[in-house]
């Protein structure tokens, strides 16, 4: 069999490359290693009942009809409908310092008057800030990197200000470890602050059901359980793909959401013909099943990030989860016109693949015990005590996001260098998704929708 | 296919790649993006929507014509005539 395109990675970006192509009738098929679909945020079911890998929160929330921003181009794109993705807007979530918390939710004046209120020597260079942030066009594929935390102390002289707007952008996307790109601060700030959070009522199976649904019914193919072992290519450009089976697929161009580094392993074990490092932030995620609702409980934030310290560190820690900080989420705490079947309270921490990749299978249980309670125990400043309502429990760790996407390290998103323009060393091979560089649910869809236009679609 | 169709045919294309903008009071001879919010994405969909429809390569030079109704319809009409409705 012979395709137009072949897509390695059946997540978000790689199914939404998908339907862009199959639309306009290119003959395309999805490979993917794993049983099914969702990259690093799928979905499963574990001792009867419904977990999401990875939501915590849809990114870049609109009110349905809104005819402006990402999640509005990228439904256009593909076609979809509001009612595809079902959002429900966040409650209100909160940035949780030493003596100092502030708040925000989907209307960003909120946040603005949070922040006048609590910083009142700072609002006017926030509010200067978010006037270079509007300006910043952060689509141009050919830009160049700048350091954030350097364009914002240019703005904000209180370092508690800027660790505090850092905070929630580093750790829903930022691969790179401190400091973010400018460009990626300006995408993550707009994607939170200015258009916040939403989640659809049955949680990400939902859009990706439809993804899947719409692509097969456009005539594209998804192939499960088939893993691509090498890229093969004869003079620099790429011809087909080899998969664990021995099966042989060739195609005009390959797209993959794989990751930098490992496709080019795929290309070539040996000797890697272009140098991508695997980054290395991971995370480990503490879920709890809980008997009754947080907020009966009295959380009712949506999302709470947290730093114990007053400098926030975003970074590999040395010890296997870095307690001194974390994110809190409670799926529950969305404005659904029903309550979830149960309550939730996912904790997420950073944490130090080599530790949780090395550790002896023997050791691993145990040591995803110790370290959820130790991650319970230090969240408890932040929300109410809800261990005695716990049902159920699952933790994931940088090795179940290695073992379930492949991506070196369990890191989630992706290399520190990012390659924007799509291009390998390789003719017609191309990267979509995390190390592409849009990063999250909305901007791996839009990564795979852009560099399907720009290249796959001529 | 005639002046009529093809312009029936832009207003199915522009309500799928739109679905939450009105067209009822488009006018024929503004700009589209003066009366919608149509980014160069959107555009590109138009061209290609058409390539898929009629098979009709539109060379790049050529979307100039494409910004109002009426220059898309004075465009297409003598590229699409021996087309049938409906095709
Ligand atoms: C714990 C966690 C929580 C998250 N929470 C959020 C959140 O709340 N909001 C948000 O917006 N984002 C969140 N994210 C980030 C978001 O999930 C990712 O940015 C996005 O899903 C990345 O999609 P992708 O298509 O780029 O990559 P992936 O999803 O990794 O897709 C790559 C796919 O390729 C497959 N693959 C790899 N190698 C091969 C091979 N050789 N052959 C065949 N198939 C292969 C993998 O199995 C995988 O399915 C979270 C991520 C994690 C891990």
């Amino acid at each position: 069999m012979r395709y137009d395109t072949v897509i390695i990675g059946a997540g978000m970006s790689g199914l939404s490359a998908g339907v862009r192509l199959a639309y306009f009738e290119k003959s395309v098929c999805i490979l993917e290693r794993h049983t099914t679909i969702g990259g690093l945020n799928s979905f499963y079911r574990l001792r009867k009942r419904n977990y999401d890998v990875g939501l915590h929160a849809v990114t870049n929330y609109a009110e349905p009809g809104t005819k402006q921003g990402p999640l509005s181009k990228l439904l256009r794109q593909l076609r979809m409908k509001w009612e595809d993705f079902d959002l429900r807007p966040q409650l209100r979530s909160s940035i949780v310092f030493p003596d100092c918390k502030l708040h925000f939710t989907n209307q960003f004046n909120f946040f603005v008057e949070q922040i006048a209120a609590a910083f009142p020597h700072q609002i006017d260079g926030f509010r200067r800030l978010v006037t270079r942030i509007a300006e910043h066009d952060a689509l141009d594929l050919e830009r160049s990197a700048l350091s954030a935390r350097q364009v914002v102390s240019e703005y904000i002289r209180d370092p508690l200000l800027v660790d505090m707007i850092f905070c929630p952008l580093m750790f829903y996307g930022s691969a790179t470890p401190r400091d973010m790109d400018f460009n990626q601060f300006v995408i993550m700030f707009k994607s939170i602050f200015h258009e916040g959070f939403g989640r659809p009522f049955d949680g990400i199976r939902l859009i990706l059901k439809r993804l899947v649904r719409h692509f097969k019914s456009l005539g594209g193919h998804l192939k499960l359980r088939a893993g691509v072992q090498e890229i093969r290519q004869t003079n620099g450009k790429a011809t087909s793909v080899l998969l664990d089976d021995g099966t042989e697929i060739e195609a005009d161009n390959i797209l993959s959401s794989a990751g930098a580094a490992e496709t080019m392993r795929l290309v070539d074990p040996h000797a890697p013909l272009m140098k991508a490092q695997p980054g290395d932030i991971s995370f480990v995620e503490s879920i709890s099943v809980l008997d009754c609702e947080p907020a009966s409980l009295g959380h009712s934030d949506t999302i709470v990030f947290y730093s114990d310290s007053k400098d926030f560190h975003y970074e590999r820690p040395n010890v296997p989860v870095d307690l001194r900080s974390g994110i809190v989420c409670s799926p529950n705490n969305f404005d659904y016109s029903q309550p979830l079947e149960d309550g939730r309270i996912r904790i997420t921490a950073l944490a130090d693949p080599h530790y949780w990749l090395n550790l002896p299978e023997e050791e691993y249980l145990a040591a995803k015990e110790y370290w959820n309670a130790q991650i319970i125990n230090s969240a408890m400043k932040h929300l109410p005590d809800f261990r005695p309502h716990v049902v159920d429990t699952d933790v994931f760790t940088p090795r179940t996001i290695r073992r379930f996407t492949g991506h070196l390290n369990g890191c989630v998103y992706g290399a520190p260098e990012k390659f924007v323009n799509g291009q390998t060393s390789v003719r017609n091979l191309y990267l979509c998704g995390t190390d592409q560089g849009f990063l999250g649910i909305v901007g791996a869809m839009l990564s795979g929708i852009t560099i399907a236009n720009r290249y796959l679609l001529k | 296919m005639t002046s009529d169709h093809i312009r029936q045919v832009i207003l199915e294309i522009l309500e799928r790649i739109a679905p939450d903008e009105d067209l009822t009071d488009l006018d024929d001879a503004r700009p589209f993006r003066e009366q919608m919010e149509l980014d160069s994405m959107d555009f590109l969909d138009i061209v290609m929507e058409l390539r898929k429809m009629y098979r009709i390569q539109i060379p790049e030079e050529d979307y100039p014509n494409l910004n109002t109704m009426a220059g898309t319809v004075e465009y297409l009409l003598p590229r699409l005539k021996d087309v049938a409705v409906g095709a």
